[in-house]
């Protein structure tokens, strides 16, 4: 096989590995969306926000040292622990479940029944907050997350293709990993909705609201439910994202990239995350192979987002979301 | 007490219709407008004019210009920065290629362009509603920021990538440039502000204002009653983006003086205009104002409290700006959706009645 | 009775019913496979209160739809005017002469009375984008003018209080009415209906049989309507067309309908073979 080809499908396969990861993102979204009609601004700063509070409690900082140091001149910094990984991930789930707790106690219940586009702002403004609690918490410098993922080159596939083609591609471990817990989480995701008793009032919430009430589910239990879920699923792709290029920022902005992959699949749609996940993933990163170098590189920047709106001017609703008939 | 409607008889639809209709806010408007012309720019300093009152001036043409896109018709726009981008780049590549004409026209030609550009990006609108569309303007965003970024014709190829201001002036007096004067800096801005404050004002109060209005509140039963939604849309998007450009040519050629994209006209400014309108009102001239004050001040207030008072880190002030910002944002869509226009409208209701509250 | 006179007729009570104004001809309206209208033909002649019955689901708000050109029927022509309107966009229908009110209120809630009612006249505005900017001149002007013409229709539908009320806050009998004046507004020649007296109590009901025929005596408007109130469909309209599961079922005169075996049995609820 010629050269530019077999880097070509190196690319395409690593691209379909950040796909995976855009695509954990994306399913965040697509959940709240499902339960509340909430367009989730904020989802990629709760993973953000899970990533810091997990490499918090791993190295046992204390939480708003920085605030606390400048308003009693105190000089805390550690309690001087060091979590196992599976307790500090436990703990952050807990954060997170509490979050969910506050975030339906003091927004989404006095937001219920406005226009979406004020929940969608409201949740922009929501996205602001945490990022400031999340760096005022932990400090807001550039952490190492290491929650004992393997990590580095796959051997095996490098050998393999190596001795097959002449080339061994280069496909990380992690990557690996995070598409096996992708999937996971979206078989598991998928069973609980279809077949649990709480999966099936999420439905019916998502469905219309006050019919949902009127049949004496509780709205605002399903609604900490589906945050819980949104946290967790945040948590799991703050990992993933973390262990790869560390807990910072700009983590809240990959994180951005889900909307292109939501306006692809469609809003409702867990499989269509998935695919829309992949698409990006994988087309961003071809793009950027083939036609990157003539223009400048530095495309992953836009591709996505022009993809998606292209797309969306031939198929408004996504590649999977519902069919839209309008009425009067 | 001092703030009364009786007796203040309107005797044609036209008197009926005008922008302050009761006498004391019409006195009090043109107060503002002589303390703003006629003392201000006597006692201005460098400090007050670089920290408060120009920019200031200048997003508050940005958010006047959202605010007819997003506050009016009802489009969520999130590439405002990046169609202040593109305001700032026209009127740097009009500058270096025609240095004899007026910077004054300059800045109206970059509005003019970022217009065309806005139109460009407004076409989705007709398709795609609500926030797929705030998402699709993700678009404009990053693809314009990277564009002038990575082709150099827009720098004309300068070796750090950044663009500056050279000086030009009016009436003999500098206006961009390293000597320019504060209250120079300070007039040009309020002169173009209350221009185009005045005109949006009158879009806002007549047809043009209403079809704006009718596609944001029920886009399918305007268009029923007859509202064209292609060129309603469009003319939100191109007026809106020409103030925004505007905004865009100000901020880089009197503000800031050299610019770099990212920098200057990044995602967060997009945040910023948009919250200034969320907190100011959205759909309210007022509001603009209003909004574009508080966001300024906001961070020069706290800078100075805790930084200045209290000794701390300027990155946790920071991180408290965040907080304090991002929860304002949510305080003020939970309970006042219209912002603090309708704060000042409420206050002027009880005033109203003071000191009789019955 | 004189009513297949194509020039026209005078009504018992004195009112002039002028010729055909707007011709359905076998139309049929489908989402998917699911048939919403199924080859209907009738017309609407000028000067006439028309009423269009028929049980839930029948399809009259789809052919309303049809009507003032939100849905686009697959099959079948529609005539205004004697000429067969070609594919149109809804705001070209608007500008043609057609206004509506909507069975769910449809109402701008962020404007005031008196800006809904304004919306109504924009088809008759026309200073550009310029002029308005400008505002002293023509946009002041034209603006005055429209401003005497939509008091006058405040005056007439007696909601002078609530003129600068933002909509959002009124109760749902005087939104209906806000929803009559701005379709009136439009000076329309063909006025539709959806369900007007929908939900309302019986003043209100009576206040607004009584508007609806004041427009129509007084401004020789033309009015479609859908009502489920028989009562009122009776005393109201010169003719009616019955639907039922998206067919015509029964097309005249009130008392012609009220003796259609079909229609009979299609509201007692004779089984279908």
């Amino acid at each position: 096989m010629p050269d530019q080809l077999l880097y070509a499908i190196e690319a395409g396969l690593n691209g379909l590995m950040a796909g995976v990861l855009y695509a954990l993102v994306a399913l965040g979204f697509v959940l709240i969306f499902k339960a509340s009609g909430i367009f989730n601004y904020a989802q990629g700063v709760l993973a953000l926000f899970a990533a810091l509070t997990l490499v918090g409690f791993q190295n046992g900082q204390i939480p708003f040292a920085h605030l606390l140091n400048a308003i009693f001149g105190t000089d805390l910094h550690e309690f001087g622990w060091h979590l196992p990984a599976i307790v500090a991930i436990v703990l952050a789930g807990g954060v997170m479940v509490l979050l969910a707790i506050v975030i339906e106690r003091y927004v989404l219940k006095h937001l219920v029944n406005q226009a979406p586009i004020i929940l969608f702002m409201a949740t922009i403004g929501m996205a602001y907050f945490l990022e400031g609690l999340g760096d005022i918490m932990w400090g807001a410098d550039i952490k190492k997350l290491d929650v004992g993922l393997p990590q580095g080159i796959n051997e095996t596939i490098d050998s393999v293709t190596y001795n097959a083609f002449g080339y061994g591609f280069f496909i990380d471990n992690l990557d690996i990993v995070a598409s096996v817990v992708a999937a996971a989480l979206v078989i598991s995701l998928t069973i609980f909705s279809q077949y649990s008793k709480q999966g099936r009032a999420l439905r019916a919430v998502a469905d219309d609201h006050q019919a949902a009430l009127s049949v004496g589910i509780s709205l605002r239990f399903i609604w900490v439910l589906v945050w819980s879920i949104a946290g967790f699923v945040a948590l799991v792709a703050g990992i993933m994202w973390g262990s790869k290029s560390g807990v910072q920022f700009s983590l809240s902005l990959i994180a951005l990239k889900a909307l292109p992959v939501l306006m692809l699949g469609g809003f409702t749609s867990i499989p269509g995350a998935i695919v829309g996940g992949l698409i990006i993933g994988m087309g961003e990163k071809l793009f950027e192979f083939f036609v990157g170098p003539m223009i400048g590189g530095a495309t992953e920047n836009w591709f996505a987002y022009v993809l998606a709106l292209l797309f969306l001017v031939f198929r408004p609703q996504g590649l999977f979301g519902e069919k839209i008939i309008e009425r009067v | 007490m001092f703030y009364r409607e009786a007796g203040d008889f309107k005797t044609s639809y036209a008197d009926d219709s005008q922008t302050f209709p009761i006498r004391f806010d019409r006195l009090r408007y043109y107060a503002v407008i002589a303390v703003a012309f006629g003392i201000v720019p006597f006692v201005i300093n460098d400090y007050w004019a670089n920290a408060v009152f120009v920019p200031f001036l200048i997003y508050a043409i940005a958010a006047l210009g959202l605010n007819i896109l997003t506050g009016y018709c009802g489009q969520v726009s999130l590439g405002t920065g990046g169609f202040m981008a593109v305001g700032a780049y026209a009127c740097y590549k009009l500058m270096t290629a025609f240095p004899e004409v007026s910077i004054l026209i300059h800045v109206l030609l970059a509005g003019g362009v970022t217009a065309v550009v806005g139109v460009l990006f407004g076409l989705p609108s007709l398709r795609i509603k609500g926030f797929y569309l705030a998402v699709a303007t993700l678009a404009a965003q990053f693809f314009l920021v990277w564009l002038f970024n990575k082709v150099p014709w827009f720098y004309n190829y300068s070796a750090s990538g950044q663009i500056s201001a050279p000086e030009r002036t009016i009436l003999g007096q500098a206006v961009t440039g390293a000597n320019t004067t504060a209250s120079a800096k300070y007039l040009f801005c309020l002169i173009i502000l209350f221009a185009l404050a005045w005109l949006a004002r009158n879009l806002t109060r007549g047809t043009v204002g209403r079809k704006w209005m009718a596609i944001r509140d029920m886009d399918i039963a305007a268009e029923i009653i007859g509202v064209n939604p292609l060129t309603t849309k469009l003319s939100a998007f191109a007026i809106s983006s020409f103030y925004i450009g505007v905004a865009g040519a100000l901020f880089f050629a009197v503000y800031l003086g050299a610019a770099e994209v990212g920098e200057a006209f990044g995602i967060q400014k997009s945040f910023l205009i948009l919250f200034m309108i969320i907190i100011g009102g959205l759909g309210s001239i007022f509001g603009s104002f209003a909004g574009a004050a508080f966001m300024v001040l906001l961070p020069v207030l706290l800078k100075n409290v805790l930084v200045g008072q209290l000794g701390w880190a300027t990155d946790l002030a920071a991180h408290v700006e965040l907080m304090i910002v991002g929860a304002l944002i949510v305080i003020f869509l939970i309970a006042e959706p219209h912002g603090m226009a309708q704060l000042w409208r409420l206050a002027k209701e009880k005033l109203r009645l003071w000191p009789f509250p019955h | 009775m004189n009513q297949m006179n194509p020039e026209g007729y005078t009504t018992a009570d004195g009112r002039k019913i002028g010729p055909v104004l707007m011709e359905m001809k076998n139309i049929t309206l489908r989402f998917g496979g699911v048939k919403a209208i199924t080859d209907i033909s009738f017309d609407i002649r000028e000067g006439e209160i028309r009423a269009i019955i028929g049980p839930n689901g029948a399809g009259k708000s789809s052919m309303l739809n049809v009507i003032s050109g939100f849905y686009v029927p697959q099959e079948g022509e529609v005539w205004f005017k004697g000429y067969k309107r070609g594919p149109m966009k809804p705001y070209q229908v608007a500008r043609l002469g057609i206004a509506r009110t909507f069975q769910n209120i449809a109402l701008f809630d962020g404007m005031s009375v008196l800006d809904n009612i304004m919306t109504g006249r924009l088809t008759l505005m026309n200073s550009g984008l310029m002029a308005q900017a400008m505002w002293w001149g023509t946009a002041e002007k034209e603006e005055t003018a429209h401003r005497e013409k939509v008091e006058k229709i405040i005056d007439f539908l007696e909601i002078q209080a609530i003129r600068k009320t933002p909509v959002g806050r009124l109760p749902y009998g005087l939104k209906k009415r806000v929803e009559l004046a701005r379709a009136l507004a439009a000076e329309p020649k063909l006025l539709l209906l959806d369900e007007p007296m929908a939900g309302m109590n019986v003043e209100e009901k009576e206040d607004m049989c009584r508007f609806i025929l004041d427009v129509n005596d007084e401004f020789g408007t033309t009015i479609a309507l859908i009502e489920h109130d028989m009562g009122v469909v009776m005393d109201l309209s010169d003719r009616v067309v019955v639907m039922d599961y998206g067919k015509k079922i029964g097309d005249g005169t009130p008392d012609e309908v009220r003796n259609n075996p079909d229609v009979i049995n299609a509201y007692l609820g004779v089984s279908h073979d």
